[in-house]
């Protein structure tokens, strides 16, 4: 094994202007990005912007048109199969064989890595302990409702004790408490200094991690832990605040409410409305403005910007430079 | 160098694991090919007898009413009807009633008297050619004979006769030429579909994805589930050829084993054209046509059907590119004519050569589109 002297020990991943073009289109475009070891690194991003490409890159499916990648300290390109057996790998469709039960899903994927067989009984145990996948064993996998392909899938992934696994949206579609149960576990494997690559379409979950960051259309905008991107000028331009107005009228009030001198931006979330106004703003004189035209405002309080304003923040003011560009 | 195997016991062990748990697919793809044999075994007859024949005699003397005996001796024609005019015997073949017809002029007996020659007008159906052509070629004989038969009529024998053989298939039984022909088409059929479908479903479900990120070499990947469609194909083969002999009494001149030995690359053809068919389709309906496409030349370029000799240029060329070409020739040439080593050499070569290039061509697609796809 040739482990590159160079690379950072403490580094999971290093990506360096990570380029791929299929043909005339640039899927991901000088993407650079640092995974530190024991982080749960979230990946953000809408569909098609380039996520599953950036995985694929760093998993060594897919050759890199320019750029370096490291991976646990192994350069992808000159050692894909070597990355491949220090990491594990989940997809979201929970890939396993339907027609095979839960232990000889787990046995399959230990052959796979090449686990011998007193390691392999030892892994199984560890695992099915982890998951509680105990009363499962010989069940057939399409049997088990989302959450439990899950933990399944999970524990296929992880059996070879793999430092870095990637999680590519884990939780799509399934029930709330399996999604917590996932993140619970995530958290207490991250405290045994496992490395989590994880792409999510849920803002909550984005909270959740240690470091994220955000690809859009094959750049990304936004790198850091959620708390630096909160504070960032684009998302917080100095001179303005945030505010949330709880009120029983959201529709009508909006439209009111962007009618205002003063307020930037303003947007619902359930029964409030989070505005960016300018921080001199009379918050009273908002609340009068508001009466007058026949709205009730229960509250009104200021607000740290959510990862979701963080992003769409940033959106716009990449578009907005995409069609400066253009211009 | 084990290392490029990485994953085949892994992947070869899943994959009988799945045909045990699937017993229905496994049924179904050993009874099925034993099934369109009895039908195709049974239902396919070459040798054309009984045509059915309308007659027109419009001499309707001795030496008319003699050949129209003759006619009706030949076991080829079968006489439906006797007319009285043109226009009848014309209508009967139009409507399909009569695929032969057969007018004696009115002055056939005088002409044969007076010494002169006798024409009798034979019109058939040319819209089945192997008929058209069994009839042309009775029809004819009829007349040399019968001509023979007058010119020589005072003396004791014949001047000349041909006494034709036909070897390997003496009584012309069409299972005999037809079965293992058919051998190479269900082969191809079961091995190919199987392979192919155990690929897609994969990328159906996701789980080809997940084996690319794992440390499976895709060299050991692809072995690992060719092997267990490769015995189900060798097993295949097996039953086949006990039901030819068995079933259809078709007596098996050559050595099995060498037979067994050269169907191994031609399993290996198949099989390779199950994964290239996978790299392409991304549904199972989508492998379901592209196999069926890739079936077309094995039946049809490969002599299966039309001897390979009598095609056009441009498909008699084609043919030589389709392994069941020359599997064909070695099933016919092991079952049929007893051929050895010595005689079927070439075939197997070039069987070995086609395999061989087909799996590195199908382990590179396999690779390049599948797992970078």
């Amino acid at each position: 094994m040739t482990e590159n002297p160079q690379a950072d020990r403490e580094l999971a991943i290093s990506a360096e202007h990570l380029v791929r073009r299929f043909g005339q289109f640039t899927a991901v475009d000088d993407v650079s990005f640092q995974v530190r070891k024991g982080e749960i690194f979230g990946f953000l991003g809408p569909n098609g912007s380039g996520k599953t490409t950036v995985i694929k890159m760093l998993t060594g499916l897919l050759p890199l048109t320019g750029g370096n990648a490291q991976v646990e300290g192994l350069d992808v390109r000159t050692h894909p199969e070597e990355v491949r057996e220090r990491i594990g790998y989940m997809s979201q469709k929970f890939s396993l064989y339907d027609d095979l039960t839960v232990l000889e899903n787990l046995q399959f994927y230990g052959r796979i890595y090449g686990l011998a067989a007193e390691r392999m009984k030892r892994r199984i145990d560890e695992i099915v302990g982890l998951n509680n996948l105990g009363p499962y064993l010989n069940r057939l996998a399409a049997q088990l409702s989302g959450g439990w392909k899950q933990r399944l899938a999970l524990g296929c992934a992880m059996l070879h004790e793999p430092k870095l696994l990637f999680l590519d949206e884990p939780t799509a579609g399934i029930d709330p408490v399996a999604r917590r149960q996932l993140w619970d576990l995530l958290f207490e494997l991250s405290g045994h200094g496992i490395t989590f690559f994880v792409t999510t379409h849920y803002m909550d979950e984005a909270e959740r991690c240690s470091h994220v960051a955000y690809i859009y259309y094959g750049k990304i905008i936004a790198d850091g832990t959620p708390e630096s991107l909160r504070e960032l000028p684009d998302v917080q331009p100095p001179g303005t605040l945030r505010v949330e107005i709880t009120t029983p009228h959201v529709t009508r009030a909006l439209r009111i409410a962007r009618q205002i001198p003063g307020i930037r931006s303003a947007t619902i979330f359930g029964q409030s409305i989070h505005a960016l106004t300018e921080d001199h703003f009379d918050l009273d004189d908002l609340r009068g403005q508001l009466l007058k035209n026949g709205i009730a405002v229960a509250e009104i309080r200021p607000l740290a910007p959510s990862l979701e304003d963080v992003f769409v923040e940033l959106t716009y003011k990449h578009q907005g430079l995409q069609e400066a560009a253009r211009a | 160098m084990r290392d490029v195997f990485k994953g085949f016991g892994a992947v070869f062990y899943k994959e009988a694991l799945h045909v045990r748990r699937d017993p229905g697919t496994l049924f179904f793809s050993l009874i099925i090919p034993l099934l369109q044999m009895v039908v195709l075994g049974f239902g396919i007859d070459t040798n054309i007898r009984q045509v059915n024949t309308v007659v027109f005699n419009a001499d309707g003397r001795r030496e008319s009413r003699e050949l129209v005996d003759r006619l009706r001796n030949s076991d080829t024609f079968h006489i439906v009807r006797y007319v009285e005019n043109d226009h009848d015997l014309n209508d009967e073949i139009i409507a399909g009633r009569a695929r032969v017809g057969v007018k004696i002029p009115v002055d056939y007996s005088d002409r044969l008297l007076h010494q002169m020659s006798a024409q009798v007008l034979v019109l058939i159906d040319g819209s089945d050619s192997s008929v058209a052509g069994q009839a042309i070629n009775v029809t004819t004989a009829i007349g040399l004979d019968e001509s023979l038969r007058r010119v020589l009529q005072d003396r004791s024998s014949m001047a000349v006769e041909m006494r034709p053989k036909l070897l390997f298939n003496p009584d012309s039984r069409s299972p005999n030429f037809f079965l293992p022909g058919l051998t190479a088409v269900l082969l191809l059929n079961v091995t190919t579909f199987l392979t192919a479908f155990s690929i897609v479903r994969e990328k159906e479900r996701g789980t080809l994805e997940q084996l690319f990120v794992t440390p499976v070499r895709p060299l050991g990947l692809l072995l690992g589930k060719l092997l267990p469609y490769l015995i189900i194909g060798f097993s295949e083969l097996c039953l086949i050829v006990s039901f030819m002999r068995f079933v259809f009494q078709v007596p098996i001149h050559g050595n099995l084993l060498l037979l067994a030995f050269f169907s191994l690359p031609y399993l290996f053809c198949s099989l390779s054209i199950g994964i290239l068919v996978s790299s392409k389709a991304n549904s199972q309906s989508e492998a379901m046509q592209l196999s069926f496409l890739t079936f077309l030349p094995s039946i049809f370029f490969s002599g299966y059907i039309f001897p390979r000799e009598t095609m056009p240029f441009v498909f008699h060329a084609m043919s030589y590119l389709v392994p069941a070409s020359y599997y064909i020739n070695i099933t016919r040439g092991i079952i049929l004519r007893g051929a050895g080593l010595t005689h079927l050499w070439i075939d197997a070569l070039a069987l070995f050569a086609m395999g061989t290039f087909l799996l590195i061509v199908a382990a590179r697609r396999f690779q390049n589109k599948v797992i970078s796809a």
